[in-house]
């Protein structure tokens, strides 16, 4: 074998390696558009058919009979922020116990299971959990209230809490749990100080995944939290959620009720971010320069 | 101060396979102890079941008398059982969210110590003690365990495991995924450490052990083959199979 023959070799190689290496970074540069294209659109629409009708009153007053001008949402921002405050309540701390128990604990058969229907609920849609929660709470207490509404949504979000924080908890490795086993730190204190602490950047962002999924969710509340016309601070009756309030707007037959819809819909989304923001920045002040 | 270790008749297994096979070993009190052995002859097991971390792995157990001082580690729970006997890992494996100083309170705090004055005091003495605190004490709390070089990362796992005061301090392979200098340090580390502490070191490094170690034993396939002062092991041992790994005829 000559030489040259060695180096055309080598030559075609590397251009067919220029090729390949070129489709697969445009590839996924262009896969990451069309992603953030949806998103970007979405959002613009909403800006654009929402910011209108946004102004302080509808920030703060409660909706006006048809035909009226003005009136807003403040009940539904409020109403929302009761039923989302007893969701976590009641769902953050049963998924990130639930996801504890998987990744510690659940190496069996009863983990197994634990899993399987965790998935299952997953996959349950949610106005099967509207209609379950109303059977439950709603019939039971005799009214739509808050708080159904609240356990609907946190229902909705343990499974997504929980299979996430297995996951990041079975990410951490085993030399750190060793680390603290060595310290003579018992069993519980390392799981929850030290391996739910190392988690907690990928814990917090699960979290903050179903939180943000549950806050748009409209048919777990149409038979729980029911909607309200009126203020109400009362978590034992029916109470007004922006999901719901930009439904009600939308199928109606009014101008005036479309825009507060479109407007609603960007309050609500605009309110999400804000809260996963606020998290985040709250929850990154623990971490220090060089943390991995 | 350190205390003395008693071994009689360890087993060990891995489900059912048997990793030890009854090793008798009487390490005194103060100074340093090596292990050497080719990979897999159950060093590392050796030293993990002296703090019972071997147990923690599931399907692993272990069987006969091990005291520590005048306590069985067997009669003991395992969790006062490490409080008394502290470990330095392979890999340093410092708490990645936590600061410096949060890595060597670690063991106080998640043991309950609220009294902060005192908490100070014992970390900056474990980081003396480490000889690392001169290179970390501007950036204590500032800066992440993680933050710090390979060498660094493992003297503040030395200061970790120093602060809660343990009583022998078990050493597996500490210094095999340094480089030289770091290596040099920590060796310089466990002459000092080594007039109040119980020290036993598992080394593939038989250099590490003749230049650190009083004693030496030496592992086969799971068995204590050969156990003396250092100096006889490594220029006149008394059984073939040491004679054989020390001057590199296996392993």
């Amino acid at each position: 074998m000559s030489n040259g023959n060695q180096t055309l070799g080598v030559q075609r190689i590397s251009l067919r390696r220029r090729i390949a290496n070129h489709l697969v970074t445009y590839s996924a540069l262009g896969a990451s558009v069309l992603v953030i294209v949806p998103l970007v659109a979405i959002f613009g629409y909403l800006l654009m058919k929402g910011i209108g009708s946004i102004n302080w009153a509808f920030l703060t007053q409660i909706p006006k009979p048809v035909g009226e001008p003005g009136g807003g949402m403040g009940n539904a921002i409020v109403g929302s922020a009761i039923i989302l405050l007893i969701a976590s309540c009641f769902g953050i701390p049963l998924g990130i116990g639930a996801g504890i128990f998987l990744a510690e604990f659940g190496r069996n058969k009863f983990g197994n299971i634990v899993r399987f229907t965790s998935d299952v609920l997953n996959g349950v849609p949610s106005i099967v959990v509207g209609i379950a929660v109303y059977g439950l709470v709603v019939v039971t207490q005799k009214h739509f209230s808050a708080l159904a509404g609240g356990v609907a949504l946190g229902i909705m979000m343990i499974p997504t809490v929980a299979r996430s924080t297995e996951e990041m908890l079975l990410m951490v490795p085993r030399t750190i749990r060793e680390a603290a086993w060595g310290l003579g730190v018992p069993q519980w204190r390392t799981t929850l100080s030290v391996t739910l602490k190392t988690a907690s950047a990928g814990v917090i962002t699960g979290t903050m995944l179903a939180f943000a999924r549950a806050a748009g969710e409209t048919a777990p509340l149409l038979f729980t939290a029911f909607g309200n016309q009126f203020w109400n601070w009362n978590v034992n009756q029916p109470t007004a959620a922006l999901p719901l309030q930009v439904f009600v707007y939308a199928i109606s037959p009014f101008d005036e009720w479309h825009r507060q819809a479109w407007a609603g819909a960007l309050v609500l989304i605009i309110l999400i971010v804000a809260a996963v923001t606020a998290v985040r920045i709250v929850t990154s002040r623990g971490m220090y320069r060089g943390a991995a | 101060m350190g205390v003395g270790i008693n071994v009689r008749d360890l087993k060990a297994w891995f489900g059912a396979s048997e990793a030890l096979h009854g090793i008798n070993m009487n390490v005194g009190a103060n100074g340093v102890t090596a292990i050497i052995g080719p990979s897999g002859c159950g060093k590392s097991t050796f030293v993990r079941c002296l703090n019972r971390m071997h147990e923690t792995i599931p399907g692993a157990t272990m069987k006969g008398e091990v005291t520590v001082g005048d306590v069985s580690i067997l009669e003991q729970s395992a969790v006062d059982v490490r409080r008394r006997i502290g470990m330095v890992f392979q890999k340093p494996n410092p708490f990645p969210t936590m600061s410096i100083y949060d890595n060597v309170a670690a063991g106080l705090k998640l043991n309950g110590m609220r009294n902060r004055s005192k908490t100070d005091e014992i970390v900056e003495k474990s980081l003396r003690q480490s000889a690392l605190w001169e290179e970390v004490k501007d950036t204590l709390k500032k800066k992440s365990g993680a933050s710090l070089s390979g060498g660094q990362q493992q003297r503040l796992c030395i200061a970790r495991a120093l602060a809660v005061a343990p009583e022998v301090l078990l050493m597996d392979e500490p210094a095999s995924a340094l480089d030289p200098i770091s290596t040099g340090k920590i060796e310089e580390l466990i002459e000092e450490l080594k007039q109040n502490y119980t020290i036993v070191i598992v080394t593939h490094n038989m250099q590490q052990a003749a230049r650190v170690a009083g004693f030496t034993g030496f592992f086969l396939m799971g068995n204590l083959i050969e156990f003396d002062k250092t100096e006889k092991i490594f220029t006149n041992p008394s059984d073939k199979r040491t004679e054989d790994y020390i001057t590199g005829r296996f392993g």
